[in-house]
């Protein structure tokens, strides 16, 4: 028997998780509308490739991802696309985000799904196939899976962690997951061993879901695996990937290195899930298990499909007359949905209900008295009560001595601030203020870059200019010479003053050429008509090189522009054309990225 | 339901919760103190309790804070009780009132108000006290003599003379005193003996209510109000201090416990040094803090010139705090390895 590890701190909040596990699984009725998000993973936003009056299928790619940490989406269900409009988010802010919408035409038709033995794949065709399938972290985080399957190039992989813990409050969908779908969360850990060869493979379940252990445990031994499926103590956050880490291997991530340096990786359970349907069947992520509870008649979990509004999906549950929000996500992390036609996302593990009884207001907020709980719970070991002290202050390197960046925002210490003291928000004002900072100095920093680059640059074809002019001016010099020697051959009188001082001349503008100082073409004294002329020519050659430069230039930065930068520059690119300038690549290059 | 942030499940835990819990940890001192002394004690409370809220509702006033949230908030009664439990129960309630308004009004509201105090307001307010009126400061009843709790409120409230014959010393500075006095001619232990003053083992009366601190002290670690690391550093400061000098000369130094049962050591260890405004925050922070102020209090109690030394012990720590917990930061989750 494997022995376990404590992480310090965590809080024991009612888990209220028995309300939604009395029934099964129950895949929820098609919507009238959907509203696929295109940015639903950490990483580059997917380019739509569909347009608006466009039939898709169920499963077709309709976002391909941008770069390699970004993720694929799909269209869930066979229908027609109504619009690709910006569409309220299913965030915090009510912010939109580009959006799919589509008409379901009730077939829910496949694309054509080919299923693979991915043994017979190389593992880098493997990573891309997930990359391709929309498969991100389903715990919450939504980063792209593919891009945590690499094992470091110097560190052994020891262990493989599989996060079953689901420490949060009300959330059961990871447990009816594991009860219901077990044999195939065991396949799809199967796929992430294969890729990582670690040296074990620990699954970590929270203590109070014995039937999800017990599944487990017979779907390992039903396959002949040898993954470990371990009952950890339920304790608020222990689902915390680094938490859940140190319990089972005794390790701690730091903030400052990623979980393979120390030879560990992490995956929620429902991501194996996924991972496993989209390699072998070929189907997508295009839905997901959805926790339904909270103030509603009748709490359970839903298969449904990603882009469902709010609105649709909580009327599955029947909410009481009382409700008067959403929360998405969990009550220690989750966040209002802001609107009703907000969709579910990938991240959206669970949709709670809200009533003034089930979340009653908050009392007003008291001076912290230092008692020290927050410090005491932190399972990151901060002390948030002096990160609050200075936020509060706006003394922000201050918050940063405090480790301000190692905070997770669990929110174990708002949870038992006696002050009631919403500690979380502080730490994220404070977060991302100094992430505003850092964004203005470097913004600064790459001003002054490119204003001391520009100098220079002006320097140089000053320089350039000069030697050019000198040049021509010498070269004139020259042949003027030589015809004065010519026409001399007759004249005998005046050949031999003119000659000499001509060659002199030309000897010393070369040498002021050589010195790249000399700007001004001081010789043409001598020879002001021929100055004129070399004049103009060296304009007329600057010009002609400017010209060749530009068209040289490949625009920078513009791979990763999103749909809406793309259209801002065509409109410019428009209206410069209309005032007779040509499009400008360096004027692209500078575009803000926002 | 409270969309505003994140999380929205709260544990049921507030101010005024913590402060009623160490006011209920009081209680059973006071109970003791009332049986031993009493019940002058509670009109002492009383008169500290009435002075701190009106105090703390004028400040609140002035500095135009919530003015219900505040004065409920409990924080100005464990001050009130704390002063009334340190200050002599036969104090002129002048005296009382001075030393609570010093407390609420400049040791706490001149500094920003709760939690915002450098220093213990109790402890302030006892300091002030004592070294301003250190004859008052310094009478405390006898055990053996019963006068009525009729002529007691006469003697606060001014109304008849303060009767050498009803108080005295206490039984740490008796002690003190009659080993200056006698020099040599007298042991510790001999003079412990007498019983009629030194009780048991720790002065008569008095080691009854400080057991009853000592309780209240353990129902407070019991409900996770304060943690042990401040508390039985304290006592062990004070212990080693006084054992080791004990061992040396057993007929010189009092036994530590002695120490630990008289004056001010266990109030001091259970609800003054566990201030968690006043005093340091991080776990080796509380163990320093603890340890240095009870070896401190009995540097002072024994050789100094006050009958007791916790007071000054805690606001000599209290000066320490930042600079404690500067150097006594923990190490994070991850970064144990770093130096």
């Amino acid at each position: 028997m494997l022995s376990l590890f404590k992480f310090k701190g965590g809080v024991k909040p009612q888990t209220n998780k028995t309300q939604s596990v009395s029934e099964p699984i129950a895949v929820a009725p098609l919507p009238s509308r959907l509203f696929v998000p295109l940015h639903q993973s950490i990483g580059g936003t997917p380019q739509p490739l569909v347009q608006a009056g466009d039939r898709v299928l169920k499963g077709q790619l309709i976002g391909a991802a941008d770069g390699w940490i970004s993720s694929a989406v799909h269209a869930p269900t066979s229908g027609t696309v109504r619009t690709i409009a910006e569409h309220v988010a299913a965030h915090p802010s009510g912010l939109t985000t580009l959006s799919v919408e589509i008409e379901p035409d009730g077939k829910d038709e496949w694309i054509e799904r080919t299923p693979i033995d991915y043994a017979t794949l190389p593992p880098e065709r493997v990573r891309e196939l997930l990359r391709e399938a929309g498969v991100v972290g389903l715990g919450g985080a939504v980063f792209p899976t593919h891009g945590k399957l690499t094992a470091s190039k110097t560190v052994p992989m020891d262990e493989l962690v599989i996060n079953g813990a689901e420490c949060e409050p009300f959330i059961t969908c990871d447990d009816l997951l594991m009860r219901e779908r077990a044999e195939e969360v065991i396949r799809g850990v199967g796929i992430f061993r294969d890729l990582l060869q670690p040296k074990r493979v620990l699954i970590g379940i929270e203590d109070n879901k014995p039937e999800a252990v017990a599944a487990l445990q017979a779907a390992v031994a039903k396959l002949g695996e040898k993954f470990e499926v371990i009952a950890v103590p339920t304790r608020y956050p222990a689902g915390g990937a680094k938490q859940l880490i140190r319990v089972l291997t005794g390790k701690e991530v730091p903030s400052t290195k990623r979980s393979t340096d120390l030879g560990v990786q992490c995956f929620n359970v429902a991501t194996a899930y996924t991972a496993w349907r989209a390699v072998t069947h070929g189907e997508p992520v295009i839905s997901r298990i959805v926790t339904l509870t909270g103030n509603v008649e009748r709490p359970r979990n839903w298969e449904a499909l990603i882009g469902t509004p709010l609105s649709e999906f909580v009327a599955l549950g029947q909410p009481k007359a009382d409700t008067n929000g959403y929360l998405m996500g969990g009550p220690m992390m989750g966040f209002e949905m802001p609107a009703m036609d907000a969709p579910l996302v990938k991240a959206t593990n669970c949709i709670i209900a809200g009533s003034p009884t089930l979340f009653p207001p908050k009392a007003p907020e008291m001076p912290c008295i230092r008692c020290g709980e927050c410090a005491k719970v932190c399972p990151h070991e901060l002390q948030p009560f002096e990160m609050y002290w200075f936020s509060r202050a706006h003394n922000f390197g201050k918050t940063q001595e405090y480790h301000i960046f190692d905070c997770i925002e669990c929110g174990c210490c708002s949870f038992v601030c006696p002050s009631r003291i919403p500690l979380v928000q502080y730490f994220r004002f404070a977060k991302s203020e100094i992430w505003a900072r850092e964004k203005e100095k470097n913004a600064a920093d790459q001003a002054k870059a490119r204003f001391e680059w520009k100098t220079e640059r002006e320097e140089r074809e000053k320089a350039e200019k000069a030697e050019k002019l000198a040049r021509a001016a010498a070269a004139q010099a020259a042949k003027k010479a030589a015809e004065a020697a010519a026409a001399a051959a007759t004249p005998a009188a005046a050949s031999d003053a003119t000659p000499e001082p001509a060659t002199e001349t030309a000897v010393a503008v070369t040498a002021q050429a050589l010195l790249p100082a000399a700007t001004e073409p001081a010789t043409t004294t001598d020879a002001p008509v021929d100055a004129e002329a070399a004049k103009k020519a060296a304009i007329a050659a600057a010009m002609e090189r400017a010209r060749a430069q530009r068209a040289a230039i490949q625009p920078k930065n513009t791979e990763n522009l999103t749909l809406l930068q793309q259209k801002d520059i065509a409109a410019v690119d428009a209206l410069r054309q209309q005032a007779g300038i040509e499009p400008s690549p360096a004027a692209e290059a500078e575009e803000p990225k926002s | 339901m409270d969309f505003s942030t994140p999380p929205y499940l709260l544990k049921n835990a507030s101010v005024q919760r913590v402060m009623l819990q160490v006011l209920a940890a009081l209680l059973p001192g006071i109970a003791a103190y009332v049986w031993i002394f009493g019940p002058i004690i509670l009109v002492q409370l009383a008169l500290t309790t009435a002075t701190a809220l009106a105090a703390e509702a004028a400040m609140l006033k002035l500095r135009e804070k919530p003015l219900a949230m505040f004065v409920s908030d409990g924080s100005a009664i464990v001050t009130a009780w704390l002063i009334a439990l340190t200050f002599p129960p036969l104090s002129p309630w002048w005296l009382v009132v001075a030393g609570t308004l010093f407390a609420v009004v400049i040791a706490k509201h001149l500094y920003g108000g709760l939690g915002q105090n450098p220093f213990n307001p109790a402890m302030v307010a006892f300091a002030v006290c004592i070294v301003s009126f250190p004859a008052l400061m310094s009478q405390w009843p006898s055990v053996g003599l019963q006068v009525s709790f009729a002529d007691q409120a006469r003697v606060v409230f001014g109304m008849m003379p303060r009767l050498d014959a009803i108080s005295g010393a206490t039984p740490l500075d008796t002690l003190k005193t009659a080993l200056k006095l006698e020099e040599g001619t007298v042991s510790v232990t001999q003079l412990l003996a007498d019983q009629t003053v030194y009780g048991f083992f720790a002065g008569r009366g008095w080691e009854w209510v400080t057991g009853g601190y000592l309780l209240g002290g353990i129902f407070l670690l019991w409900r996770g109000i304060i943690s042990w690391h401040a508390p039985l550093s304290f006592i062990a400061g004070l212990t080693l201090l006084s054992g080791a000098l004990w061992a040396w000369h057993p007929a010189q130094f009092a036994n530590p416990f002695f120490h630990l049962f008289s004056g001010g050591a266990m109030l001091g260890a259970w609800f003054i040094v566990t201030d968690p405004v006043s005093g340091c925050t991080t776990t080796k922070g509380k163990l320093i803090f603890g340890f240095v102020a009870g070896a401190l209090a009995y540097l002072i109690r024994v050789f100094g010139g006050y009958p007791d030394g916790v007071a000054f012990a805690v606001l000599l720590m209290n000066i320490c705090v930042p600079l404690i917990d500067h150097y006594t930061q923990p190490a994070i989750f991850g970064m144990k390895d770093k130096p």
